[in-house]
C-alpha cells in the first residue's frame, strides 16, 4: 500500500539530486538554476503529500506559493543572466569577481 | 492495484529525468529532461487527488518556466564543453556532500516511521476538503478566504518579479527608430494640412 512515506521518499531523492546538481555543475548557472526548480518540486511534493495525508488543503495553498516563488525567482535568475552575458561574453560563475567580494 | 503500479511508474521516471537534468551534457536536453520530471511529477500529485496543484505544476513549469529556459539557453551562444569542465574534480565533494544529506534524511525517515514523536493532535484539520466537492472547488474556497492576503501578495511578487525582470533586460537601441510619442501628440491637424487653390493648368507648389 503506498502511503505517505513513499512520497516523502520520493521528495528526498528529488531533493538530494538537486543539491548533487548543483555541486556537479558549478560551472553552468543555467543547470543550476534548474537543479533548485528540481529542490523547489521536491518541496511541492512533500507539501502536497501530507496535504492529501492530513486532509488538510493548507499543504495545497502552500505549494501554489511555492510554485509563485519559483516562478519569480526562474524569471529574476535568467534575467540577471542575459544582462551578466551581455556584459561578459561568458556565464561561468568561478569568474564572478565584478563586486570584488 | 492499479494505483500502487502508477505511484512506482511515475515515481521512477521522475527519479529518472532529476538523474539527466544533473548528468546531460548538453543544457537543452537539461531543460527536456525537466520538463519529463514535471510531468511525472504531476501525475504522482493526481495520484493523491491533488488535481489543481498538477495541472498548475504543467502549466506553469511546462508552459512558462521551461519555454523560458529554453529561451535562455538558445539565446546565449556558450561554449558548454568548456563550462563541463570542472565536472570530474567536483564530483567526490557534490557526492560527498549529497551522500551526508540522503543518511540525514533516510535517518529522518526512518525515525518517523518507528513512531512519531507525541507533539499533540489538532482536534481536526484547519481546512479539510469539503464532502463532495471537487479539489479546485475546495481550494478555491480556502483560497479566497482564509487566504486571501496571502493570494494577493503573490500577486505583488509576481508582479514585481515581471517589472525586475523587464527592467533589468531592457535596452535602448541607438540605431532603431522609435516613436516619438511628445512630437506625435504636439502636432495639430491645422500644422499638417494646407487648404490651396490652384489655378487650372498651372500646377502646384509643395
Amino acid at each position: 500500500m503506498i502511503g505517505v512515506t513513499h512520497y516523502v521518499i520520493v521528495g528526498t531523492i528529488l531533493f538530494v539530486l538537486g543539491v548533487l546538481g548543483i555541486f556537479l555543475n558549478r560551472k553552468n548557472v543555467i543547470v543550476i538554476l534548474m537543479a533548485i526548480e528540481l529542490i523547489l518540486l521536491a518541496v511541492n511534493i512533500n507539501l502536497v503529500a501530507f496535504s492529501a495525508f492530513l486532509n488538510d488543503l493548507t499543504g495545497q495553498i502552500f505549494a501554489m506559493f511555492v510554485l509563485t516563488v519559483a516562478a519569480g525567482e526562474a524569471a529574476i535568475g535568467l534575467a540577471i543572466l542575459v544582462i551578466y552575458f551581455r556584459g561578459r561574453g561568458t556565464i561561468a560563475v568561478d569568474d564572478v569577481n565584478r563586486m570584488k567580494g | 492495484m492499479i494505483q500502487v503500479f502508477s505511484f512506482y511508474l511515475f515515481a521512477a521516471l521522475t527519479i529518472l529525468s532529476a538523474v539527466f537534468v544533473i548528468m546531460s551534457r548538453n543544457p537543452v536536453h537539461s531543460v527536456l529532461w525537466l520538463i519529463m520530471a514535471f510531468f511525472n511529477a504531476a501525475g504522482l500529485m493526481v495520484l493523491v487527488g491533488a488535481e489543481f496543484i498538477a495541472m498548475l505544476l504543467v502549466i506553469v513549469y511546462v508552459g512558462a518556466v521551461a519555454v523560458l529556459f529554453l529561451f535562455v539557453v538558445m539565446m546565449l551562444d556558450i561554449d558548454f564543453a568548456e563550462l563541463r569542465a570542472g565536472f570530474v574534480k567536483n564530483f567526490p565533494l557534490g557526492l560527498a556532500i549529497a551522500l551526508v544529506l540522503l543518511a540525514e534524511l533516510v535517518f529522518g525517515i526512518g525515525a518517523y516511521s518507528a513512531g512519531a514523536l507525541e507533539m499533540g493532535h489538532a482536534a481536526a484539520a484547519a481546512s479539510p476538503q469539503i464532502d463532495g466537492a471537487s479539489n479546485i472547488e475546495s481550494i478555491g474556497a480556502v483560497l479566497y478566504g482564509k487566504y486571501l492576503f496571502l493570494f494577493e501578495s503573490a500577486g505583488i511578487i509576481l508582479l514585481v518579479a515581471m517589472v525586475g525582470a523587464i527592467v533589468l533586460t531592457h535596452r535602448e537601441r541607438k540605431d532603431t527608430r522609435g516613436q516619438n510619442i511628445g512630437r506625435q501628440i504636439r502636432r495639430r491637424p491645422q500644422d499638417a494640412t494646407v487648404n490651396v487653390r490652384p489655378e487650372v493648368g498651372k500646377g502646384v507648389q509643395l
